[in-house]
């Protein structure tokens, strides 16, 4: 099985949440769907969904609740399959 | 022709070099944020300098084009595609008809420009091409690009040899941390001198809010004001005013806590003290300032703000000295 990054294409700040009183979006194990929304990055005043582009299962987040990011991070790491 | 929209990416406006007269009405300049990118991007397709292309924020669009043409692609390292093939930046690119020019993520920067041969032909609103978002003017329907747009490009161009490319040592990339050189300004003496030195020691980060019309800063101390009686129609906050005219370039910080430094898309005044104005030659780097770049602050004199502005100058006359 090939693990696969979800790369950052904007940088802002990452939310792994919708809402701060919500549950993650995904936790470390979980089940993902290509097309699944695995965060948010909030940039210019606006929020954009980071869409995971596998399917598979959560291995590792790599960038934390409300981390300062840029272009090309990894924000997490998905077990495909 | 036209060039069919397929994906917009973030915030992607049609802009040209800006709708100048009309600040006094309230009416923002506009324009390129990185002007001397337009420019160049122009230049490399045979445009007018001021023809309107297209301004990319950190994630470009996808676009097919309906006619053979030639794109550059100008400003942040947003890497160009064409139908999935990545070409080099600041470098003339023949087009095919029915080719898809998508990009790959931001390296470098933050904002890219998208020059077509023919420039962009949307009908000019009060002499200029450029959105103005807000406002609801110029650009397309006075708006961002969306999915679906067919973009209509002009027929009046140079024809320009394939793989014409901008000399590395004339593109400009801002540093880290970058700095931007600031003349103090009217409202100086409303802050403390020990606000005032601190305001150039420390190191700032661009807000994620940075955008077109205003980029914000965080990280550094807030600023402390000299105490006075407010003067008639100043609000109470001690970084109110009466209301006055606001420079293109001018830094305000609302309640003292997060510098702001007014760009194309600005209001042109209000009731918020500026502490000074970023020098001509530093704006256009402004517009390449990704979230939490690292900036500083440095003081200078009319004088060295002036032999900037020459010196950039002198840059655009080399640009289009290499491109002719």
């Amino acid at each position: 099985m090939a693990t696969q990054e979800v790369k950052a294409m904007l940088p802002g700040v990452f939310y792994r949440k919708p809402a701060p009183d919500q549950p993650n979006y995904k936790n470390e194990g979980d089940a993902v769907d290509k097309g699944d929304v695995i965060g948010l990055i909030e940039v210019m005043k606006s929020f954009h969904p980071v869409v995971c582009e596998y399917s598979g299962r959560v291995k590792a987040f790599r960038a934390e609740n409300e981390a300062a990011i840029a272009p090309g991070d990894v924000l997490a790491e998905i077990e495909e399959g | 022709m036209s060039i069919k929209v397929k994906a917009a990416g973030l915030a992607t406006t049609i802009q040209d070099l800006g709708r100048e007269g009309y600040y006094h009405l309230g009416i923002p300049i506009s324009g390129a944020m990185d002007r001397l990118a337009l420019r160049a991007a122009n230049l490399l397709v045979g445009n007018d300098e001021g023809a309107a292309g297209l301004e990319a924020v950190f994630l470009g669009p996808e676009l097919e084009f309906t006619q053979d043409a030639t794109v550059a692609v100008t400003g942040g390292e947003l890497p160009p595609k064409i139908d999935g093939e990545v070409k080099e930046t600041w470098t003339a690119i023949p087009v095919k008809a029915g080719q898809v020019l998508s990009f790959d993520y931001i390296r470098r920067g933050a904002r890219a420009y998208i020059a077509v041969s023919g420039g962009i032909d949307t009908p000019p609103a009060l002499g200029s091409r450029s959105t103005y978002a807000i406002g609801a003017l110029g650009g397309f329907h006075g708006r961002g690009i969306q999915p679906g747009d067919e973009l209509p490009v002009g027929a009046d161009f140079q024809s320009k040899r394939e793989g014409l490319s901008v000399p590395d040592r004339l593109r400009r990339q801002p540093g880290n941390p970058v700095e931007l050189r600031v003349l103090t300004g009217l409202y100086w003496h409303r802050i403390t001198e020990a606000a005032g030195k601190r305001f150039f020691e420390e190191t700032w980060k661009v807000a994620p809010e940075a955008d077109r019309m205003g980029y914000r800063f965080q990280g550094g101390t807030p600023i402390e004001f000299v105490e006075r009686e407010q003067p008639f129609s100043a609000g109470s906050d001690p970084s109110n005013i009466t209301d006055a005219p606001y420079p293109y370039g001018s830094i305000q910080v609302p309640g003292g806590t997060e510098p702001i430094i007014l760009h194309r898309d600005a209001v042109s005044g209000g009731g918020f003290f500026t502490l000074g104005a970023v020098i001509s030659a530093d704006m256009d780097l402004i517009g390449q300032l990704q979230p939490h770049t690292e900036t500083r602050f440095v003081e200078v004199d009319m004088q060295i703000a002036l032999d900037a502005r020459r010196e950039r100058a002198k840059i655009l006359e080399d640009i289009r000295t290499s491109l002719t």
